[in-house]
């Protein structure tokens, strides 16, 4: 049956792209739009005494200004949305309003709106709006907030603890006993931006009596239900697009004030408004990722038979607690056995405010953290036992599928011998120690690290991660509609929101396969609540593995119902129909058979004798929640070169061997490990967001953030393995997230590797030249330099 | 995010630039490429009031050589009009000043900033103003009426920011030294290739019969001004050029330094980096030459 | 607010236009000529997706006045090729699958042309070299890189 599926296609949505005629969020601009910008606090810490508006409202192109006050006013009935809900876990959730109420609680915090004609101008009238802050006393270090005395962040709550949570299986305690060696690491994942290089932005439209929202979002039926449960607006006159969103990652996975904000004021004003966030903005207020630190034990017996591992985790989840924000750290508990039998796992978290901006998901959210855990230190454990890093990872590796964790997740399918041995047919071991040999006596020294790593994405069974499971309010099901046009040309809407990932195009194959049609007529609708059914949006590297199976399911239905049309038809049965050859038809006899245009035909004017059970039109619609998650894995390798003198890593090499079950579209594959990699090279040597002791933010522009170009990342070289999951019909598992999830861990790995003839053991990220450098001077001292 | 409002004026003459200037006062700024001004406006760390573009000026863009040219004996002298862009300084064949202007921030800076806009803007972690403390270069400043005077890069940045040019004044030429003769070697170390220099070495040496006659040194981002690491010139000068001698030398890169430290770099992690791209700088001047 | 006449060529269309003197080039190609394939991605002359042509030169069109483009030529990524006759880079970039979201792509684009009217036959070093100016988070430049060197071989018409 297949043609189309597993072909590299060319995307359906480049046309648009590489020729400028893309329409996202800013390049929307509805007649009679006003211009929104934000006042924004100075301060990390502070009460808000008062708010001079007037200067501001006295400039002919303002309209309305707004501050914390008018919440009410504005009819916004309730503070911004926060959906994790543990049972039995207490998680102190401080209110965070659109615009700040009373106090400010990091750089960046909204404080007032202004709103008028023109959007130079009102950036200049947000210069003329006058705040008086009073001070409070700042915290930015998550430990110093868990010390007695420290500042409060929301002082009410008599504590910077927002929350504890653990999961474990076996006994850890046990386990850590019975092994011969236990390396203890303090293990820092500094914070990240997301940083999509096009920023957040809203438009807010009233019509009618509804509204309609364009956000650049990752989840517009989420943003649509908070927008009409917090504005009190029946669910289906809110309508929210999802334009063109240029890259996400995470950091657009967000209910976000301005949405709300903007929509709430477009009502009360009856105008078009508009708001595009800067980078600086960005950097300041869109939620950051990572920022955790973990003291990780992990133990195995002299032979390299691991026992067990445990971590405890300290989250920084910064000011406020935002859409999924305290849950981010524990989806990297769930897969904190890694690819390898432990006798028992434990993951104790501890949520933490402090005076930043907050974190949640960004790209692999508390994933990447775990998998960086586990493989620096299956590293440091390797070396402390004398062993090759590769002999204990395979002498560990689970090798019968579906493998029971100690936790009590069960990975799908796998091959964690086979994407190894793939890898290493593309790097020689030997040739490389001849390469560092050679390196070193030009004075460099090189260094690999290597990352064997399994994640859980294909978000997710409802059952699990929901109210009564993990605590999420909310099903992560998905849906599709399929629609076979009358002249058998086909529109498929599926609830994903790709931005990037492109499904117009993989989602198409799939359906073409199954209708015998071409991909070039199959358009794939996505990112707009106002058509096709709820859906929950693209993130945890579900769209192709959740997403994907809904569209499956929602055309085998199609392809049903075509059966019977042509089995009426062509008075056959309709269990003796097939698709082959672009055509329906009778097996055995191909030459009886009908194209899908005939088929679309004949159920769009239904003949004389048509059946009255049979409905007319050819249309359906599957919801698809999956039983299991998804497991992808694979085998890293990175080689970097160390310059000693200075300090600086120069990334020379990079093998990724990856396994997300049978591509659909190998080009789009090696496109998502290439990003994810790139991603996590930049964390781990480049990007960092700092705040200094003031709660000031130090890294506000990609100036000062240094996301990394062309000029400082090698090519990369990718390769696959194909082990079908036997969750969903495609076999497919999510492959988004998995290059950021592999990467940090196999870059450190490397650079530790590199350092060790100077006597450097470990290091923490971010592996700066200068930290590099002071830890070469500091080498052969108690710790092996900073850690 | 936007810059706050100006006036703007673009003369077709030197002197009404300077006489626009003039009347413009202190918050009155000219106009070049404007990649270092244009971004601390949007950013409003900087409003002026007006704005001089100088584009319509004739006679301020092109890199000519005067004086013996050919001659080997490197007498003549480098005119470079101060709205050259480092595009064009890149691609004019000048050895250490184009080999660091290929270096400045990307592509496109490089298409639009200029020269003059640069050391005018007098930022120590930029490419051009070591370079011009290590050729010796003069920066020409005109006043209204035409009067010009001819300033030392050594005496021309004089802080943070800060320089000798006059409100009034406008740079209208930067001349350099025609180093026929000499080697050179630019050595810059930065976290991302786009990025300002942590630290940035230029060195020129001379040699004759093996050993150094003379050798000058540049140094960037290594105090609130360019600066010239003497105390390595007076090391190597006179010394037989090896691999040694030139190691001895750049151990007195960081003497009399004060770098500013920031997220990236510490002032020790600094000192040592000038240290370091000292002798690689003077290394390939070596081998230049 | 001080306003100023400019007058200049955008792909091929001349206009003459008054605007506000601190105009950006980027937000006139957008705001008023409605041509929104070159987009702002950062406010420091960092990210390159405000890259267009100006008399033949890429520069950052969110860090040039449009006062200064007047009497100029702009091309921006509109002025390239249409869907239906694309320019060899962007054939190239969807040959190779040189974009994600597509956000970088016009300035990616726009970039790599200035490249290759200088250098027809560039290096991977060279092509990542040009291209330290224009930052993509999707792609990891890998398939970017490729394009560009996949167009270069195929010939770019200066």
């Amino acid at each position: 049956m297949t043609t189309f599926v597993g072909q590299r296609l060319k995307r359906k949505e480049d046309p648009r792209l590489i020729t400028g005629r893309g329409s996202y969020v800013d390049d929307i601009t509805p007649a009679g739009t006003l211009w929104c910008a934000f006042v924004r606090s100075p301060e990390a810490h502070a009460k808000i005494v008062s708010i001079d508006t007037s200067l501001a409202e006295s400039r002919d192109e303002v309209i309305a200004v707004f501050t914390g006050e008018d919440m009410q006013a504005l009819g916004i009935l309730d503070a911004l949305p926060m959906a994790w809900v543990p049972p039995d876990v207490e998680v102190r959730n401080a209110p965070h309003w659109p615009l700040a109420r009373g106090e400010v609680n990091h750089v960046g915090d909204p404080v007032a709106v202004i709103i008028g004609e023109g959007r130079y101008a009102m950036q200049d009238a947000a210069e003329d709006v006058f705040v008086e802050y009073e001070p409070l006393d700042v915290v930015t270090d998550i430990e110093a907030a868990l010390q007695e005395g420290s500042p409060l962040v929301h002082s009410d709550l008599g504590t910077n603890t927002v929350h504890e949570w653990s999961l474990g299986g076996g006994d850890i305690e046990a386990a850590l006993a019975e092994a011969d060696v236990v390396v203890e690491r303090r293990v820092v994942n500094h914070r990240i931006s997301g940083a999509p290089i096009e920023p957040r932005g809203v438009v807010a439209e009233p019509r009618g009596t509804g509204l309609t929202l364009t956000s650049a979002t990752q989840v517009p039926h989420f943003v649509r239900l908070f927008l009409a449960l917090l504005l009190g607006e029946s669910e289906e006159k809110v309508r929210v697009i999802a334009p063109e969103v240029g890259g996400g990652f995470g950091a657009k996975l967000q209910v976000c004030g301005e949405e709300i904000l903007l929509a709430a004021a477009a009502r009360k004003l009856g105008r078009p408004l508009k708001w595009i966030e800067t980078r600086s903005e960005h950097m300041m207020v869109t939620h950051h990722g990572r920022d955790q630190i973990a003291y990780v034990k992990m133990g195995a017996k002299r032979d390299g038979t691991l026992t067990g591992i445990h971590s405890r985790i300290f989250a920084d989840l910064g000011a406020y607690l935002m859409l999924l924000t305290p849950s981010i750290p524990s989806l990297g508990a769930f897969v904190m056995s890694g690819c390898y039998r432990f006798g028992a796992v434990q993951t104790d978290i501890t949520g933490v405010y402090t005076n930043k901006c907050p974190t949640d998901a960004i790209r692999g959210a508390g994933r990447p953290e775990a998998t960086h855990m586990i493989e620096v230190c299956m590293d440091q454990l390797a070396h402390e036992l004398g062993m090759d890093p590769l002999e204990l990872r395979r002498k560990n590796f689970f090798t019968e599928f579906p493998a029971e964790t100690a936790l009590g997740i069960v990975y799908d399918s796998g091959d964690y011998h086979g994407s190894l041995d793939r890898l290493l047919e593309h790097f020689d071991r030997d040739a490389f120690e001849a390469e560092r040999s050679q390196a070193a006596a030009n004075g460099k020294l090189l260094g690999c690290g290597f990352s064997t790593y399994t994640e859980i994405c294909g978000l997710a069974p409802s059952r699990v991660t929901g109210p009564q499971g993990f605590g999420l309010q909310t099903g992560l099901w998905e849906s599709a509609m399929v629609r076979v046009h009358f002249t058998g040309a086909v529109t498929a809407y599926t609830g994903t929101s790709p931005h990037g990932q492109g499904q117009e195009t993989t989602f198409a194959q799939v359906i073409a396969d199954r209708l015998g049609v071409d991909p070039a007529n199959v358009e794939i609708m996505h990112g707009d609540t106002g058509t096709g059914p709820h859906g929950l949006g693209t993130y945890g590297s579900r769209a192709t593995a959740v997403g994907g199976e809904a569209i499956v399911r929602a055309t085998n239905k199609v392809v049903e119902k075509a059966k019977k049309i042509v089995a009426h038809a062509l008075e056959a049965a309709p269990e003796d129909i097939e698709v082959a050859d672009g055509r329906f038809s009778v097996k055995g006899s191909p030459e009886k058979g009908m194209t899908l245009a005939e088929v679309a035909g004949a159920a769009f004017i239904p003949d004389a004798d048509w059946p009255a059970d049979m409905e007319p039109g050819l249309e359906e619609t599957a919801f698809y929640d999956p039983e299991n998650f998804v497991f992808p894995f694979g085998a890293h390798v990175a080689i970097v070169e160390v310059d000693p003198e200075t300090g600086n890593v120069d990334v020379k090499r990079y093998v990724a061997v990856d396994d997300c079950g049978p591509a659909i579209n190998p080009n789009l594959i090696d496109g998502q490990i290439h990003g994810g990699i790139a991603h996590s090279i930049g964390q781990a040597l480049y990007e960092r967001i700092h705040y200094d002791e003031a709660g000031q933010l130090v890294t506000g522009t990609f100036v000062d953030y240094c996301l990394p170009s062309a000029a400082d990342l090698p090519s990369f070289q990718t390769d696959r393995t194909e082990t079908p999951s036997p969750v969903n019909q495609l076999g497919v598992k999510g492959i988004g997230e998995a290059g950021t999830i592999a990467a940090t861990a196999a870059v450190t790995n490397a650079v530790i590797d590199a350092l060790r003839p100077t006597g450097i053991t470990y290091l923490n990220m971010p592996l700066t030249p200068n930290r590099i450098w002071e830890a070469i001077q500091g080498a052969g001292t108690e710790t092996g330099g900073p850690s | 995010m936007i810059t706050a409002e100006f006036d703007y004026l673009a003369p077709d003459s030197l002197d009404e630039a300077l006489q626009a200037l003039a009347a413009g006062g202190e918050d009155a700024k000219a106009l070049a490429g404007g990649h270092s001004l244009l971004p601390l406006m949007k950013l409003r760390l900087a409003a002026p009031t007006l704005l001089v573009d100088l584009r319509r000026v004739p006679g301020l863009r092109g890199v000519s050589r005067a004086g013996a040219e050919g001659t080997g004996d490197g007498s003549g002298t480098i005119r470079i009009g101060a709205m050259t862009t480092h595009h064009e300084v890149s691609a004019a064949g000048l050895g250490l000043a184009s080999a660091a202007a290929g270096t400045i921030a990307d592509q496109q800076v490089r298409n639009r900033g200029t020269l003059g806009g640069t050391v005018a803007h007098g930022d120590p972690a930029s490419d051009m103003p070591g370079v011009l403390m290590a050729l010796e270069g003069t920066i020409t400043a005109t006043a209204p009426g035409g009067a010009s005077r001819e300033i030392p890069a050594t005496a021309f940045f004089q802080d943070y920011l800060e320089t000798a040019l006059e409100a009034h004044e406008l740079i209208t030429e930067i001349r350099v030294p025609a180093t026929d003769g000499w080697g050179y070697g630019y050595e810059k170390f930065n976290r991302r290739q786009e990025d300002w220099a942590m630290v940035a070495v230029s060195a020129l040496v001379k040699a004759e019969g093996g050993v150094c006659s003379d050798v000058r040194v540049g140094l960037t981002h290594m105090a609130s001004t360019p600066l010239r690491a003497t105390a390595v010139e007076d090391a190597l000068r006179g010394q037989p050029l090896t691999a040694e001698s030139i190691a001895a030398a750049a151990e007195h890169a960081a003497d009399a330094t004060n770098p500013p430290a920031d997220l990236n770099a510490s002032q020790e992690y600094k000192r040592h980096l000038a240290r370091v791209l000292t002798r690689r700088a003077l290394a390939q001047a070596m081998q230049a030459g | 607010m001080p306003r100023v006449s400019v007058s200049l060529e955008v792909n091929g269309t001349h206009y003459d236009r008054e605007v506000e003197a601190r105009l950006l080039l980027v937000h006139f190609l957008r705001d008023e000529l409605g041509l929104t394939g070159t987009h702002v991605g950062c406010d420091t002359s960092n990210c390159g997706a405000c890259t267009c042509h100006l008399d033949g030169e890429a520069v950052k069109s969110c860090t040039v006045l449009t006062v200064q483009a007047d009497g100029g030529e702009v091309t921006t990524i509109e002025g390239m090729g249409s869907e239906a006759d694309l320019h060899p880079l962007q054939e190239a970039f969807w040959e190779h699958h040189g974009l994600q979201c597509g956000y970088c792509t016009p300035g990616m684009i726009m970039a790599s042309a200035d490249l290759l009217a200088r250098n027809p036959d560039p290096s991977e070093e060279d092509v990542r070299e040009a291209l330290a100016g224009n930052l993509c988070r999707c792609t990891g430049y890998h398939n970017i890189v490729k394009a560009v060197l996949a167009a270069a071989q195929a010939g770019v018409p200066s």
